[in-house]
């Protein structure tokens, strides 16, 4: 018994402890800002239900956008913050076909095809830009130290920005607006907005389909080689410059039907808007364990519901004025929470500590 | 025919990609925008200088690139890839002079065909721009077969010319303060752009400079290595004196808008300087490194601005209490993310940072940190009567921070710790099977860069009189992380080279502020490109760079742990 006691001693450090204390008290104050808001009463079910709702509609948004950073890391263990313009670079092309559709009339008489043909135009321009990105920035660098293509994507990122915002001006659109998403859906008691119920049917399907797609297909299995041993996959036959440009491809269309759907969702485009969701659905994937393909959907949807809710639940209990603006301090501490105690994020056990 | 195209495959290749990349010049607006200042005045103006620049730059490449040996192969691909850049752009006037662009591109307007027409009609445009692009390209393919010599004297002075071109504003109120070099500016410039005797002279000056250098400069650098050692410490001593008096004057000489440019890079470089022991030589990726610079910043603002009315402490009182805050908020925040690696690492101090912002941005905690108003009234430095109130003023102050900083770098990289940082940098399991406590060396690093850049948030806000949470947002320490990398990681001097170049320079380019990020994402990819060491790097980087380098282009797969990998 004793001998024990002294290993357990012997194992736990001073920071170890700190550590805890740290992630204890935030956990005791997340847990008293929760009953006291509950107790208050000041939010009826509806509202519960609302925050919910859209929280899952920007959460799945998050994950389609996280698939890609994670996919990308699962080949070259590279933080492509370049991710965020592929995101921003289809809705912003597709805004002009969209906005041609809707002064034409077209977009009210076909919405279901309009639909379709800005989906296409926007995946196909975020599916070109990301395949570009690799080919010229990251390709070259595959053997350079770790921080180098870093750079370059941070370098890639603002020069994309900056060259949409030359291309198609500073200003915000506004995306026309599809009569049939206006709107909302009744379930008895409930209502959902006809657009967040189309945000979160929609990025469950893609997401189910990508899924799919990464494990039961031969080119899956093989993005999934290549993420595990590109040595090992070499010598098995597989191309690793095809494949590498594959995730690319696969991670810019699920970018570029996001922001068709943030777009839809958020009414507007601009050249910058890539930048907050896309640091966001980094966080995301990093939350649920960076490489991880279903850890990257759990965060997403994780990250959007904490946003959303809470706010609302934890500060507002606490007497704390504004919570709304505190929504993005919440959303990060919850990702070092989840560092503190589970270093390799939710589900990241894959990826062993050496390879992250 | 096959055989033909094979060898004119490259021209027509890199043709197509500088044709592309002239008509997106064009059309994201860089060609309209510059096409405003001459460089030459009334000869060329900048705009047409970037295209030309294009066409030249790539028949140069499509030259190098020429498989067959035979010069005449040369000067066809590099004629064909100027051809190719002036025929896409010549594509471009006449799809828009038939089709509406700027539906969708905004800059596609008539004033840019205009330009790119050379203000002809568009069929007399469209063989202009053929005939000119075809001309640059030949001339660069001519330019790659001269001598080395000969490619010198044409290059650097042609830089010369389009960099007095590209900064006349700062050149010409600065050397208007000089007193009798004063002429300077009526011999070089007009109102807009450089005379034209001006820039012929400007290109004989520069030539003959280096004709002289390459004639004589390797005798006076042998020269100068015969010297005895003594009389070469003399002679390094001098030097250093040399510079120093030149950073002591150099505000005095450089006017307000250059000093202002030259705080702004201080600023950076004590940051970068910072920044450097947590990731050049500990080799942890700090992404949320400006909460230290804001941390810094509110406690100096929180204990002397009246207009919060807590404290009334001097500036020299507070500075040493926001050094302290910042070291121990680098403790705290270093703490929780000891266990992280590699990009949890980098994701969970990005967290950091951005917490610190909301929490100071957020209406809750606006009565103690002035929400996004900010604090204002923060009162300058001062030294008895001498307060450091102007740019050209602040500067000593800002020179001294940076000179003590670098001193304590050089110390610290050069100690016990230093070594310990750079081994755990290499890898950490074997830092810690030699004996390194990898927890206090961790924090150490986390503190030292925070104290830092606490030392250079306090004087920001000084300098400022006023803080504001937008001053502190992510793309600053992201600033940081490439400025570093740029210079060359883990190099001293590095840092102060990367400050410059990408703090100082865009400052300087503040007129094309629409382009000036562009410019800069387009210069990090280049940079990471082709000297991925960094412009400065230190000794033992460039050496691991260069013991790799025939690998790097061989081999295809990516080394995992290899030395130069910092996880």
């Amino acid at each position: 018994m004793l001998k024990q006691w002294k290993r357990l001693k012997e194992r736990i450090t001073p920071t170890d402890i700190v550590m805890w204390v740290i992630g204890g008290a935030i956990l005791a104050l997340i847990i008293w800002g929760s009953t006291a808001t509950i107790a208050a009463g000041r939010y009826s079910s509806h509202h519960w239900f609302d925050f919910i709702i859209f929280g899952l509609a920007q959460g799945s948004i998050y994950a389609l956008i996280a698939m890609g950073y994670t996919l990308v890391y699962g080949v070259l263990r590279m933080i492509n913050f370049a991710h965020s313009e592929v995101f921003m670079s289809g809705p912003y092309t597709a805004y002009y076909v969209a906005a041609a559709f809707y002064s034409s009339g077209f977009l009210d008489r076909q919405p279901i095809i309009c639909l379709v043909v800005i989906f296409l135009v926007a995946m196909t321009t975020s599916t070109l830009i990301a395949f570009l990105l690799e080919r010229v920035a990251y390709r070259p660098l595959r053997t350079a130290p770790r921080l180098i293509p870093l750079i370059t994507a941070i370098g890639a990122s603002f020069f994309l920005q900056y060259t949409f915002r030359g291309l198609y001006g500073s200003g915000f659109q506004a995306y026309p607006v599809v009569k049939m998403m206006e709107g909302q859906i009744v379930f008895g008691e409930f209502r959902i907005l006809r657009i967040h119920a189309v945000v979160i049917v929609a990025a469950a399907l893609l997401l189910v389909a990508l899924y799919s797609f990464i494990q039961r297909t031969r080119v899956g299995k093989a993005i999934r080689a290549v993420s595990e041993d590109k040595e090992a996959s070499l010598l098995m036959g597989i191309n690793i410059d095809r494949m590498i440009s594959t995730t690319f491809v696969i991670g810019g269309m699920a970018a570029g039907a996001a922001g068709v759907l943030y777009a839809l969702m958020f009414k507007q485009v601009h050249f910058f808007m890539g930048f907050i969701p896309g640091i966001k659905a980094f966080t995301a994937a990093v939350l649920g364990g960076i490489g991880n393909i279903p850890g990257a959907m759990l965060g997403g949807i994780f990250l959007g519901l904490v946003e959303s809710i809470g706010p609302s639940l934890f500060l507002d209990g606490l007497g704390i004025v504004a919570p709304y603006q505190l929504k993005d301090a919440i959303a990060f501490t919850m990702l070092v929470l989840v560092l503190i105690f589970r270093p390799t994020g939710i589900l990241g056990e894959r990826l062993a500590v050496k390879k992250a | 025919m096959k055989k033909i195209y094979s060898i004119i495959e490259q021209g027509i290749k890199i043709g197509l990609i500088g044709g592309v990349s002239a008509v997106l010049l064009a059309l994201i607006g860089m060609v309209e925008a510059f096409s405003q200042r001459d460089i030459i005045s009334n000869v060329i103006s900048m705009g047409h200088t970037l295209l030309l620049l294009v066409a030249v730059f790539m028949g140069y490449l499509a030259a190098k690139r020429t498989t067959r040996t035979e010069p005449l192969w040369t000067l066809v691909n590099s004629f064909i890839s100027g051809l190719m850049v002036g025929g896409l752009v010549a594509l471009l006037v006449m799809v828009g002079s038939l089709i509406n662009l700027r539906k969708v591109f905004v800059n596609a307007m008539p004033v840019l065909y205009e330009l790119l027409t050379f203000q002809q009609r568009t069929q007399i445009g469209v063989f202009l721009l053929l005939g000119a692009g075809a001309l640059s390209g030949a001339l660069a393919g001519l330019f790659f077969l001269s001598p080395k010599l000969i490619r010198r004297m044409l290059i650097l002075p042609l830089t010369g010319i389009v960099g007095a071109g590209v900064l006349q504003d700062m050149l010409r109120p600065t050397f208007a303060l000089w007193g009798p070099i004063a002429i300077i500016n009526e011999w070089l410039f007009t109102a807009n752009g450089l005379t034209l005797y001006g820039a012929i002279s400007l290109f004989i000056v520069i030539a003959a400079i280096i004709y002289f250098w390459a004639r004589k400069g390797s005798a006076v650098r042998t020269g100068l290595q015969r010297l005895s050692p003594a009389s070469q410490r003399v002679l390094r001593i001098t030097s250093f004196l040399l510079l120093f008096i030149i950073l002591v004057a150099l505000p005095q000489v450089l006017g307000i808008f250059l000093s202002e440019v030259l705080t702004i890079v201080g600023l950076y470089v004590l940051l970068g300087l910072g920044l450097n022991i947590v990731v050049g030589y500990a080799g942890l990726l700090d992404l949320g490194y400006v909460a230290f610079f804001a941390i810094g910043s509110y406690t100096a603002a929180i204990l002397t601005s009246p207009e919060l009315g807590f404290f009334h402490f001097s500036f020299w009182s507070a500075l040493p209490i926001a050094i302290i805050m910042g070291i121990i908020s680098g403790v705290l925040l270093g703490i929780p993310v000891l266990k992280m690696r590699g990009d949890y690492l980098a994701i969970a101090t990005l967290g950091f940072g951005e917490i610190i912002r909301i929490l100071v941005l957020s209406d809750f905690l606006r009565p103690w940190l002035g929400g996004a108003q900010g604090v204002g009234k923060i009162p300058k430095a001062s030294i008895g009567s001498f307060e450091f109130g102007r740019p050209q003023e602040i500067y000593y102050l800002i020179l001294a921070g940076c000179l003590l900083v670098i001193f304590i770098s050089i110390r610290l990289r050069d100690s016990r710790m230093g070594r310990a940082w750079m081994a755990m940098r290499e890898d950490e399991d074997v830092a810690q099977a030699m004996g390194i406590n990898l927890v206090a060396t961790k924090l150490l690093a986390f503190a030292t860069g925070a104290g830092f850049s606490a030392l250079s948030g306090a004087i920001f806000a000084s300098k400022l009189s006023s803080v504001y949470p937008h001053s502190f947002n992510v793309m600053i320490s992201i600033n940081i992380i490439c400025l570093i990398i740029v210079g060359g990681m883990g190099s001293i001097p590095g840092v102060i080279v990367g400050s410059i170049a990408l703090v100082g320079l865009p400052e300087l380019l503040r007129e094309f502020a629409e382009y000036r990020l562009l410019v800069y994402g387009a210069a990090l990819v280049a940079m990471m490109l082709l000297k991925p060491e960094g412009l400065w790097p230190a000794e033992i980087r460039r050496r691991e760079l260069h013991e790799g380098g025939s690998k790097t282009t061989e081999e295809v797969l990516p080394t995992e742990g290899g030395p130069s990998s910092h996880e």
